[in-house]
């Protein structure tokens, strides 16, 4: 009993102690797999270490990893706002409504879900224009594939996994007009021995390209293993699987974004917003091309890099058509936000259907 | 559509390779069950096979020695469910979750250091004749020891739960402890190496993972195979040869529907995504009609008191 009493008055103590020198601000972080996936969810953390390095003391940040997307989700993200975190990043497509269901319970707590699509008055979304650096992987994966077949590993059909597969084909046919594209849904955004069997079933089937939009670095190793194959990081840089198989890479950096929007909530500036940044805002980064690329292949991705990055050219310019054959984009035209947003189809030449 | 990409022969090669971690969890964890304990740390016990196979198997070079440290350390964590459940009479359930979390932790703890590290190749057999046999030859007599090794581990299990002593004495304990105890059988010391037997395979089913089908080390890679080997020993009605067919059929499942994607074949891919747990699941459910149950005495702690 004597005992017990002691533990609690030394955690009461302990309490006040931390309260005494307890941040103002807390900020949670809630991401769909581990922090060491070496992808998407390791790009996020950075972000949030971020945030601890720029705003030492004043700033408390929390996380969560490896959260399911569904009902766990919105467990998880009402235990940080009752913990008292002011605000709070979730970090996958499939938070979006565990998210704004939470963020009605907790109008206080400022919410931001990234690459999803609905807002509120608490609750701002904010995404990468990942298909602007898919754009620069179809150009490099259109001229180096020999045997003309790209493999591509989707996580699940949503419009940023779509818009991912339409600008890496377009761009790939752009250079190669006789590329196909190989596509299979692995159903989930993080399970390494799935993702390898992907891969290899794509390499068995003639791949010798392959693209992800899975988080783990599996596929790299797997097509490491096969020889002949060249792949992209994915949302991180992957650089130890360079020069081969990882010839280049789409980097997130979303450091700048967190810290901006913790100042915002600091300074009481913050507001719904929706955020959409890609190469040009430095949101997008591409890896570095590696030595496996022949210098003019190289010149060209970098070319088309800086014309993204200017605002030069949209990565969906016209003339594209659908795949049902309609018409989308007349000679010149470019893709509007909205559309792009929701998008739902396969441009022409993509065969098979999108899982609905 | 265009079935010709697939390759038949690559593709029961492949199934093999990914049923075959499935296949070692299940085979440890079918011995624990049978011995009246239920231990829900598989995951754990596997992802911690996972990074200390991987780790010794790159400051060695070795393969083979790393597989032997991921059977130690799935054993040696092992040792905790052991000493929460069997010594502190703990619950079997609370104690085999908190194991599965604390195996995950450990593991990314344990792992900081290796990832993107490539870890030395294990050899594949390489029978002169054999392995250069058209078909067969790819399918049968070109994989890592490993797969066979977990062919004759199931044959192994098999015999021994049903012709020899040791494995009726192993049964006696898992249908009724007391009786058993009775007779006087050492309920703790069999219940003991049955769940140490049990994390030994876990931990080299999880290297498996990291050395051979993936193979690079990345934290909670196992994601959730440890469960799916749990569910497939109550589909096998605890029987190793039906855990084999299951394992197989799980592995065989996923990888055919991911060649069937990419081939474009016409199938909705949501039915081919839920293709593998269906199949599997009705293919031994319907195998499972013959009334065998689970032993009397699982998930039930015992005390010589009593």
């Amino acid at each position: 009993m004597k005992l017990t009493n002691l533990l609690t008055s030394a955690a009461v103590a302990l309490g006040l102690a931390s309260g005494a020198h307890a941040a103002d601000t807390k900020v949670g972080f809630v991401y769909v797999g581990p922090v060491g996936d070496g992808g998407w969810t390791y790009e996020h953390d950075k972000g949030r270490q971020a945030v601890e390095a720029h705003f030492g003391d004043a700033v408390e940040t929390v996380y969560v990893e490896s959260v399911p997307e569904g009902p766990d989700a919105e467990r998880v993200m009402t235990q940080m706002a009752l913990e008292g975190a002011d605000l709070i990043f979730t970090t996958s497509f499939g938070y979006m409504d565990p998210t704004i269901n939470v963020a009605k319970k907790f109008p206080n707590v400022k919410f931001e879900h990234a690459t999803g699509y609905k807002t509120a008055e608490n609750v701002s979304v904010y995404s990468a224009r990942f298909y602007e650096g898919r754009a620069v992987q179809g150009t490099i994966a259109g001229h180096m594939t020999d045997s003309n077949v790209i493999g591509y590993i989707g996580s699940y059909p949503i419009p940023e996994v779509i818009r991912g597969i339409n600008s890496a084909y377009i761009h790939a046919k752009k250079v190669n007009p006789d590329v196909e594209f190989k596509i299979v849904w692995a159903y989930t955004w993080f399970d390494p021995a799935k993702e390898a069997d992907a891969a290899k079933v794509l390499i068995e089937q003639g791949a010798d390209v392959i693209l992800q939009h899975t988080d783990s670095t599996a596929p790299q190793a797997a097509a490491q293993n096969a020889g002949n194959v060249i792949t992209f990081g994915q949302a991180s840089d992957m650089s130890e699987y360079g020069p081969k198989p990882r010839v280049s890479s789409i980097i997130d950096d979303w450091a700048p974004y967190y810290i901006t929007r913790t100042q915002a909530v600091i300074d009481g500036s913050w507001a719904t917003s929706n955020t959409w940044d890609g190469i040009g805002a430095g949101m997008v980064g591409i890896g570095e091309i590696s030595s496996a690329v022949p210098a003019d292949v190289k010149e060209a991705a970098l070319a088309m890099k800086a014309a993204l990055a200017d605002g030069s050219y949209h990565a969906f310019t016209g003339p594209i058509t659908k795949q049902d054959g309609s018409v989308w984009l007349a000679e010149g035209e470019t893709a509007d936000d909205g559309t792009l947003a929701g998008m739902n189809f396969y441009v022409e030449g993509i065969e098979g259907d999108i899982p609905q | 559509m265009d079935l010709s990409a697939i390759n038949p022969v690559l593709l029961i090669a492949s199934l093999m390779v990914a049923a075959t971690p499935l296949l070692l969890a299940a085979i440890g964890e079918l011995v624990v069950e049978k011995s009246g304990v239920l231990n829900l740390g598989v995951e754990g016990m596997m992802i911690i096979g996972a990074i200390a196979g991987f780790a010794i198997t790159v400051e060695s070079g070795s393969p083979f020695l790393g597989f032997i440290a991921s059977a130690i350390a799935g054993a040696l964590l092992s040792l905790l469910f052991v000493l929460l459940t069997q010594y502190a009479q703990a619950n079997q359930v609370a104690s085999g979750l908190a194991l599965t979390l604390f195996g995950l932790g450990l593991s990314a703890l344990l792992g900081q250091g290796y990832v993107g590290v490539k870890p030395p190749q294990m050899g594949k057999l390489d029978l002169p004749v054999l392995s250069d046999l058209p078909v067969v030859g790819p399918i049968l007599f070109s994989h890592d020891p490993i797969l066979y090794f977990a062919i004759a581990l199931t044959a192994g299990v098999w015999a021994v739960l049903k012709y020899t002593r040791a494995g009726l004495i192993l049964r006696a304990v898992g249908e009724n402890h007391e009786a058993a105890h009775a007779l006087g059988y050492k309920v703790l010391k069999i219940r003991i190496m049955a769940i140490m037997f049990g994390g030994a395979c876990a931990g080299m089913g999880g290297a498996y993972i990291s050395l051979i089908r993936v193979p690079q080390w990345t934290e909670g890679m196992t994601a959730g195979i440890g469960w799916i080997a749990l569910a497939l020993v109550v589909f096998a009605s605890w029987k190793p040869w039906r855990a084999l067919l299951g394992a197989y059929l799980f592995g065989g499942v996923t990888v055919v529907q991911l060649n069937l994607q990419a081939a474009g074949v016409a199938i909705p891919v949501e039915y081919l995504a839920m293709s593998p747990y269906l199949i599997t699941i009705l293919v031994l459910v319907i195998l499972s009609a013959d009334k065998s149950s689970a032993p009397a005495s699982l998930g039930k702690n015992f005390h010589a008191s009593r």
